[in-house]
């Protein structure tokens, strides 16, 4: 449904994307996943025709970004990041003038505006004006616009941010009924929310895809990794080359010194080498004080792929 | 077409949704009303003042004529009021969409920069005969009690509609450079002002240039309206600066989207 192939975008002399390249299946919910200033909301703008690419292209739909922008505005909705509302208007008013600039006949405008008002929970607020909503009502109204006129694809950049954790819930599931008759990419920079409602995830770190798959094997093939802390009585030397043998360890680091003996030592692998590891300390003659496990967590693996490339 | 009404009635409804309108629409009859009040009270004084003299005399009164002392310096003003109160309704029209960030939707959606320009032009446009509707019912007095001639009146106001029309795509341009009202207000009033001072100083020019700059000069052309000439050429001049105001303001648009 949507084809991305070597998105590039600079702003000026700063590059926002580079390389960019995805697929989004029909039907399928995409999570695209990036800390704050990635390149996500660069990439959604040049999906949804709001701006072109420096380089590459991308076929919406089957519409190219370039020639048939205007098929492709007819057939997405889209979520800014900051909702795009006239604030004097009511809420009303506001989904009414969207419906027509979207397009909806005349005669359906009412219903269209019925079933989005529904859809996003806010019967309450229709006759308010915009500028006097909370945040979170802000937001439905935006997400209320993105759904008018049913569109095939929907493009929501952040649409959680700014809810409380009841209107969270709410949205997501909301999302997560859209799967099946539209096509949704959705940014996030929380990966849980990614998880819940994604089935498929793109992760994105300074303007370059690092990750895509689907999310459960993204987990399991970092879930796999283990961190090993070790608390060793020894001089950073000694301790490299005591455990330069161990031919499993993917990662050694030296945290913080304890003191000018002890030294903290963090080393992660995919196979379980505490046996290895207490073995070669001892068998070198320095002091094991400490040896603790953990897993990672998915804020982690988040940060290991958006930090330390070379693992992905 | 239903596009670019959406955007007109969107632009229209939204002038009333702030207290600018309703503070334009007052500032704007108040003044047209004073100035109306003040030329009227001179022409009575002056044929009063005539009357008594030709008593005095013993000879026949003067006839004053009402179109031509009192009229057409009545458009004149209200020209002048136009060109300071123009800017201020179109400061808006396009820098609002830039601050609130709904140019995001505007472009995201099936509506084509034409469309967006136009309907604001129209919706601008539309503004300004609702402000001239009061100095119609002042004007309607003199004809309730009085006898002027009705076709310098209408002249007058087509001539008003035109000169509007060409003060608001200068503002409508100048609204779509920058997302500030306040800049947009004065940089609007400021093109306005020296597309209207241009002509004055032509006298001093070549006369190549005399007549060029007379040319552009956008007061110029409203002359021989108050004077109650509907003369093609002139409406040829308006159509052709608010088209390239218009012109102008679409590249902005356009040119934005893709800066972005």
């Amino acid at each position: 449904m949507i084809d991305v192939k070597g998105l590039t975008r600079y702003y000026g002399e700063k590059r926002a994307i580079s390389d960019v390249t995805f697929h989004v299946n029909k039907g399928e919910i995409l999570g695209l996943l990036g800390p704050n200033a990635a390149g996500k909301t660069t990439t959604m703008r040049i999906l949804t025709c709001y701006m072109p690419p420096t380089s590459g292209s991308a076929k919406v739909g089957g519409y190219d970004i370039f020639d048939e922008s205007l098929e492709i505005r007819k057939i997405t909705g889209y979520l800014p990041e900051n909702p795009p509302l006239y604030t004097d208007m009511t809420v009303d008013d506001y989904l009414t003038f969207v419906s027509k600039i979207k397009g909806v006949e005349k005669k359906r405008i009412k219903s269209e505006v019925d079933t989005v008002v529904e859809k996003a929970s806010i019967g309450d607020v229709r006759d308010r004006i915009i500028g006097k909503l909370s945040k979170g009502f802000k937001q439905r109204v935006g997400l209320a616009q993105s759904l008018i006129n049913n569109p095939q694809i929907v493009i929501l950049d952040e649409p959680t941010v700014g809810l409380d954790p009841k209107q969270i819930i709410e949205i997501r599931q909301l999302i997560k009924n859209l799967k099946g008759d539209h096509t949704v990419i959705l940014s996030s920079h929380i990966l849980p929310e990614i998880e819940q409602t994604c089935e498929r995830v793109v992760i994105i770190n300074e303007g370059k895809v690092v990750a895509e798959d689907t999310v459960e094997n993204l987990t399991n093939r970092l879930r796999g990794v283990q961190r090993i802390t070790l608390l060793i009585e020894g001089n950073e030397d000694s301790i490299k080359q005591a455990l330069q043998p161990i031919s499993d360890i993917q990662k050694l680091d030296f945290a913080a010194k304890k003191d000018d003996l002890i030294r903290e030592v963090v080393v992660e692998s995919e196979k379980d080498i505490r046996k290895d590891l207490a073995k070669a300390v001892v068998n070198n003659g320095l002091g094991l004080l400490e040896l603790s496990t953990e897993r990672f967590t998915l804020e982690e693996i988040f940060l290991h792929l958006t930090t330390k490339e070379e693992v992905a | 077409m239903r596009a670019t009404l959406a955007i007109f009635q969107k632009e229209f409804k939204s002038f009333f949704y702030s207290p600018i309108a309703y503070v334009i629409l007052a500032l704007f009859t108040a003044l047209t009303g004073v100035f109306f009040y003040l030329y009227l009270s001179s022409f009575v004084e002056a044929s009063f003042m005539d009357t008594i003299r030709a008593q005095q005399y013993g000879m026949a009164p003067q006839k004053f004529n009402v179109n031509l002392m009192l009229i057409r310096p009545y458009f004149w003003n209200i020209a002048l009021i136009s060109l300071f109160t123009l800017p201020t309704i179109t400061m808006r029209l396009y820098s609002e969409e830039k601050r609130l960030g709904t140019v995001e939707l505007l472009y995201t959606t099936p509506i084509t920069p034409t469309q967006i320009v136009l309907g604001k032009f129209l919706a601008g446009v539309a503004f300004y005969v609702v402000l001239l509707i009061p100095t119609m019912f002042f004007q309607s007095l003199l004809f309730i009690y009085g006898d002027p001639e009705f076709l310098p009146v209408l002249s007058g106001y087509i001539g008003l509609f035109f000169l509007g029309s060409a003060f608001i795509s200068v503002g409508l341009f100048i609204s779509t450079t920058t997302e500030n009202q306040i800049i947009a207000a004065i940089g609007g009033f400021g093109l306005s002002l020296l597309l209207w001072v241009v002509g004055w100083g032509a006298n001093f020019a070549s006369s190549t240039i005399k007549s060029v700059l007379g040319y552009i000069s956008i007061i110029n052309h409203f002359e021989d309206f108050a004077q109650g000439v509907v003369d093609t050429s002139h409406i040829a001049y308006y159509l052709l600066f608010c088209f390239i105001g218009l012109y102008f303001s679409l590249k902005m648009v356009e040119s934005v989207k893709w800066r972005a």
